[in-house]
């Protein structure tokens, strides 16, 4: 989600012309002041620390990340996600068009089913990872990362084409993230006894004469699910999880119960200079679907091997966190990398990282050393995921 | 949130405890509470001269790594060593068993002491 993309002026030319003026004026607002979510008072009121990211002020915790933290991994906790951007693709050649921009299958889908894929450049690194959801023939729903909105929309108004409309949802949408085992509960609670949609799936439910979207996904690695509505009912929402048991959590506990999945952050663990094959997420890719766009060069790196592979290193022992950019180096204390995330895992109680490692320093196993402060502590790359 | 009125502090959110000429040091109530989860304690090392304003430890919370300032300038005599195994001391004491480490300050430098904040000036400048 940190894509660290800056909305230059030449996105806002070319958007301009293919998108409405909301857009345009949204995109002006950003660049000058960051943005706030329809459950920015919600937050404020329980004492979210809030702080900018991807151009929004969000919550990063509440009272403790590490509380936050095993809340999700034990019970029930529900997150704001208001900054992700939510898109509407539809017409008669919706499928043939997202075939042929996303990594993933998007044939394989049937009603309600989801996928996750990416949005791959030419050179076949990586604009966007998202989710990509067939809510009827011709109709789907996709949701992206806040930080790639922009470049996503620039992206796809260059590709677009007739019999396919594109629609920014975003700026009417709230997301909420309710995350954990308990999740089901929470739903069922809110749902007088409903069940949520199968794995991936999506349901599009009407209530109150207002349509939301209810998502079976999520980016902790416990069951739940991902909500979207209209933002103006957002905190109705909030309120009903919160009383159905999901506990207030932030960006930093997202950022930790992610990485302990070895779930990759865009921006930092995906860029536009590296592929998914590099990253190890070559599942997403289905190169036997046909041609799309990026997929000459992953055909030939899926055949020549990519020089350096994403990996998952852990600390051997208890230490100084690893921090994103902290240096990796080889036993013989060469530096091979750096980490592109890293982080405490509360559950391991040890320093964990990824980062993009030469071939020979990417089998589980490989002792490594992450460099914090001149202390070079001991770690080994070990098989994702970190906490299964 | 405690400002014990006995102990002298810094605008960078350290205290210091005088017991004759040793300054035992720690990091503020408030400190800790901007801090959060307190992860990982790095310690000056035994001996070690230090300056007043000299970076001489780090807490890390999970989200960050922040120095930590001698307030007064002296020879580290004793460090917290419990906080290898218990960094989350610092959260839940603070004042107390979450101290960080202890300077011999000489008498030339008691000035320095005296120099610090009052808890109400500390308090004052917390606004």
């Amino acid at each position: 989600m940190f894509c660290g993309i800056e909305v230059g002026d030449s996105c806002h030319d070319v958007l301009t012309s293919d998108v409405d003026r909301e857009h345009s004026e949204r995109q002006l607002r950003a660049m000058s002041e960051l943005q706030h979510s329809p459950l920015d008072e919600i937050h404020r009121e329980a004492g979210g620390r809030m702080v900018p990211f991807a151009g929004w002020e969000m919550p990063v915790m509440y009272d403790s990340i590490l509380t936050e933290h095993r809340t999700v991994r034990e019970g029930v906790g529900q997150f704001d996600i208001s900054h992700m951007g939510q898109l509407f693709v539809e017409g008669e050649k919706a499928e043939e068009w997202l075939n042929h921009l996303l990594t993933n299958d998007v044939a394989a889908l049937a009603d309600g089913q989801g996928q996750y894929t990416f949005l791959l450049n030419e050179e076949g690194g990586v604009i966007d990872d998202l989710i990509l959801y067939r809510i009827t023939e011709g109709s789907y729903f996709l949701v992206v990362n806040a930080a790639c909105l922009q470049e996503d929309l620039v992206w796809f108004a260059q590709h677009a084409t007739e019999g396919v409309v594109l629609r920014d949802e975003s700026p009417g949408l709230a997301g909420i993230a309710v995350q954990g085992p308990k999740s089901i509960d929470v739903f069922a609670r809110v749902f007088g006894g409903r069940c949520l949609p199968s794995r991936n799936g999506i349901d599009v439910l009407t209530t109150d004469g207002q349509m939301v979207w209810v998502c079976r996904t999520g980016y902790t690695g416990e069951d739940g699910f991902e909500f979207f509505c209209p933002a103006s009912s957002a905190e109705r929402w909030w309120e009903d999880f919160a009383e159905a048991g999901a506990k207030p959590c932030g960006l930093g506990a997202r950022d930790s119960l992610r990485l302990e999945k070895c779930y990759p952050l865009n921006g930092s663990d995906l860029s536009s200079q590296r592929t998914p094959l590099e990253a190890g997420l070559g599942f997403f890719v289905k190169l036997e679907k046909g041609p799309f766009i990026g997929s000459e060069v992953l055909q030939k790196q899926k055949e020549t091997k990519p020089p350096e592979k994403l990996v998952a290193i852990q600390c051997d022992q208890k230490g100084a966190p690893p921090r994103p950019g902290y240096q990796v180096l080889g036993h013989d204390e060469e530096a091979i990398g750096s980490l592109s995330s890293g982080v405490l895992s509360p559950i391991l109680g040890l320093g964990i990282g990824m980062a993009y490692l030469p071939l020979a320093h990417s089998q589980p196993g490989t002792e490594v050393f992450i460099e914090a402060r001149g202390k070079k502590m001991p770690a080994k790359v070990v098989k994702k995921p970190f906490v299964a | 949130m405690a400002i014990p009125s006995e102990l002298k502090y810094t605008e960078e959110h350290e205290w210091v405890r005088m017991e004759g000429d040793i300054a035992v040091v720690g990091v503020t109530d408030h400190a800790q509470e901007e801090l959060s989860d307190v992860v990982f304690v790095e310690l000056p090392e035994l001996e070690r001269v230090v300056e007043e304003k000299e970076a001489c430890a780090v807490v890390e919370s999970v989200k960050a790594a922040s120095d930590i300032y001698s307030p007064v300038s002296g020879t580290v005599v004793e460090v917290n060593n419990s906080l290898e195994e218990e960094p989350s001391n610092i959260n839940e004491d603070p004042y107390g068993v979450g101290w960080l480490f202890k300077i011999r300050v000489a008498e030339a430098d008691m000035e320095i002491v005296e120099g610090l904040l009052t808890a109400d000036d500390y308090e004052e400048h917390l606004g």
